[in-house]
């Protein structure tokens, strides 16, 4: 500081970041930015994953192959169905769950530590669980519906079944992730002052008025992050899928659909075009995400 | 906020808790009580909901798996190694980005927060070719360097987060003393983020340690398969046998070092997760 004052420490620094920045922006082009330029650059090609040959130029043939399967349409629908119905259900399931964590009762602890376990938990290790929960015969979900509590008249082979199969991964995916939600949205309740509900409870405002005009609305960043990170995610849903259905009877989403193209029938130039669809699609959203954000505070 | 409620309305409360906490907390206990029946326990309809007569063969069976318990040195060492180097090349980026002032910080900043949310299976196809291009298929380092996609970024961003928070007088009094910014990087400002280091590596091991796509695509037998791709495809020897005994042992035992993290860092974990999604 003495001899060149604090100019020339910003300079140092200012070049040093650039030194600090380095491992990481190699990592991340090596595992990230160029294996993606290389799936554009393959989705204009004929190519089979794994083989020697060169990959052949076919312009847009894979893209226009795409757009006229109808497998491709109903991995999209799936998709859509299965993002709009889970994101859904964990806003509105952890929303419930974070106010209930967040009144003061004995326990409260234990309780927010037993809701890290779903989201803890392996997906892998989640879906094979509530697979066999889901088993027709043994399974403890129709032991309980049909034998303990009489909702349902007969078993039903839930993973199996098209409609029940889409259900059931839906509910494994809302199991293991609401407390994700929960907190966060329970971080957003704790920024909230509890004086103005004392005040409006002084003005006496019910319950539910005072949810109303003071929660929800103070809420609603907390909220918007929640149910963005959600949808990105469940838009690129393939774990609990592959592993409880590998996408049959009606589940198949647009990640399952991609990574069958690519593994299992090697069609690594279709797969691509499948790939940058599905990273436009996402893309999209992390720009609308990255500007509700809007990630810089010192302009 | 309870006192002064009616008792239905506690009454009501503790019923809705009791039911949030069975429904968080069953599967998992559907998962230990599977683990530890014994064979005529799994046969049995209507379902045990107690293990008539506990039994550890599950667990035996499974420890005894050649490919599981590698699996488990697999992971280790997948989901240790990477940790280790996001958080090394991580911390820097996160100090350059939280500490210091250069021309296209918040350009690097959009970047690695949308990196972030970046699809894996959007680039699984040509990230598999570049794998077995370099040798490295159905080997550790792949997925060490594969998984950096999913937890550098928000390695970076969390840290980084964690950085702007560490008071300036600390680093600045070493400046007084003559100290380069690379030494107060090391002496000052990476003890002081220890807690940050913590609750970024946890979120770090956790992700590896469960992730799935990579895994499953760059890795072929015992060599390199992790935990989570051997529960997966764990079968009976005959299609109508699926050993669920054993798949819930060995879903337990690939759970249990996550429970004992999640239950020994709790408050850690969480304010890694709320930051890594709010803004810092």
């Amino acid at each position: 500081m003495k001899e060149g004052g604090p100019g020339t420490l910003a300079r140092k620094q200012a070049r040093l970041a650039w030194v600090f920045m380095a491992p990481t922006l190699v990592l991340l082009a090596a595992v990230g930015l160029w294996p993606l330029v290389q799936t554009v650059y393959l989705s204009f090609t004929e190519t089979f994953t794994g083989s020697p040959e060169p990959p052949q130029w076919v312009g847009v043939a894979n893209y226009a192959e795409m757009l006229s399967e109808r497998q491709f349409w109903l991995a999209i629908r799936n998709t859509v169905v299965f993002t709009v119905v889970s994101v859904s259900l964990e806003f509105v399931l952890g929303l419930c769950f974070a106010l209930l964590v967040h009144t003061h009762f004995k326990g409260r602890g234990l309780m927010r530590a037993a809701m890290l376990i779903p989201w803890a938990l392996p997906t892998v290790v989640a879906a094979r669980m509530w697979g066999w929960m889901f088993n027709d015969v043994f399974g403890v979900v129709n032991d309980l519906l049909v034998g303990k509590l009489g909702i349902l008249s007969d078993p039903v082979a839930w993973t199996a079944t098209p409609g029940f199969a889409m259900a059931s991964v839906i509910l494994v995916d809302v199991w293991k992730t609401t407390p994700f939600v929960a907190l966060l949205l329970l971080a957003g309740l704790q920024l909230i002052s509890g004086e103005l509900y004392e005040a409006a409870e002084v003005d006496g405002a019910s319950a539910w008025q005072r949810f109303v005009t003071i929660t929800l609305p103070l809420l609603k960043p907390a909220i918007l992050v929640a149910l963005i990170f959600r949808t990105l995610d469940a838009l690129r849903v393939f774990d609990v899928i592959w592993v409880m259905t590998r996408g049959q009877h009606g589940t198949e989403s647009a990640a399952t659909y991609t990574y069958r193209s690519l593994i299992e029938y090697n069609r690594l130039g279709y797969g691509s075009a499948l790939s940058v669809a599905i990273f436009f699609l996402i893309a999209l959203f992390v720009v609308f995400y990255v500007y509700t954000l809007r990630v810089d505070e010192e302009r | 906020m309870t006192p002064r409620r009616s008792p239905a309305a506690v009454i009501a409360f503790y019923l809705f808790l009791v039911v949030a906490l069975a429904y968080t907390v069953f599967p998992f206990y559907w998962a230990v009580n599977t683990s530890l029946m014994s064979r005529a326990d799994l046969m049995s309809v209507p379902p045990v909901y107690f293990p008539t007569e506990p039994s550890a063969a599950s667990y035996r069976a499974v420890m005894e798996s050649r490919l599981f318990v590698l699996a488990l040195r697999n992971s280790a060492i997948v989901a240790g190694g990477a940790t280790l180097l996001a958080l090394v090349a991580g911390s820097l980026a996160a100090c350059a980005l939280g500490r210091y002032q250069f021309r296209g910080r918040r350009w690097m900043l959009y970047l690695v927060l949308s990196m972030t949310m970046f699809p894996q299976i959007a680039i699984v196809g040509s990230l598999y070719s570049m794998v077995v291009r370099a040798g490295l298929y159905n080997t550790h380092l792949a997925l060490v360097l594969t998984y950096l996609l999913t937890i550098l970024p928000f390695t970076v961003w969390v840290l980084s987060n964690f950085f702007k928070t560490l008071p300036k007088e600390l680093e600045e009094s070493a400046y007084v003393d003559g100290a380069s910014p690379l030494q107060a990087f090391w002496m000052i400002l990476l003890p002081l983020s220890a807690p940050g280091l913590v609750t970024t590596g946890l979120l770090a091991f956790i992700t590896s340690w469960n992730e799935y796509l990579f895994a499953l695509s760059f890795t072929l037998d015992e060599r390199a398969r992790t935990v989570p791709v051997v529960v997966a495809e764990f079968r009976g020897v005959t299609e109508y046998e699926i050993p669920w005994g054993e798949i819930m042992a060995g879903g337990v035992i690939a759970t249990g070092p996550l429970i004992l993290l999640v239950i020994l860092f709790q408050r850690r974990i969480i304010s890694g997760l709320t930051s890594g999604a709010v803004k810092g």
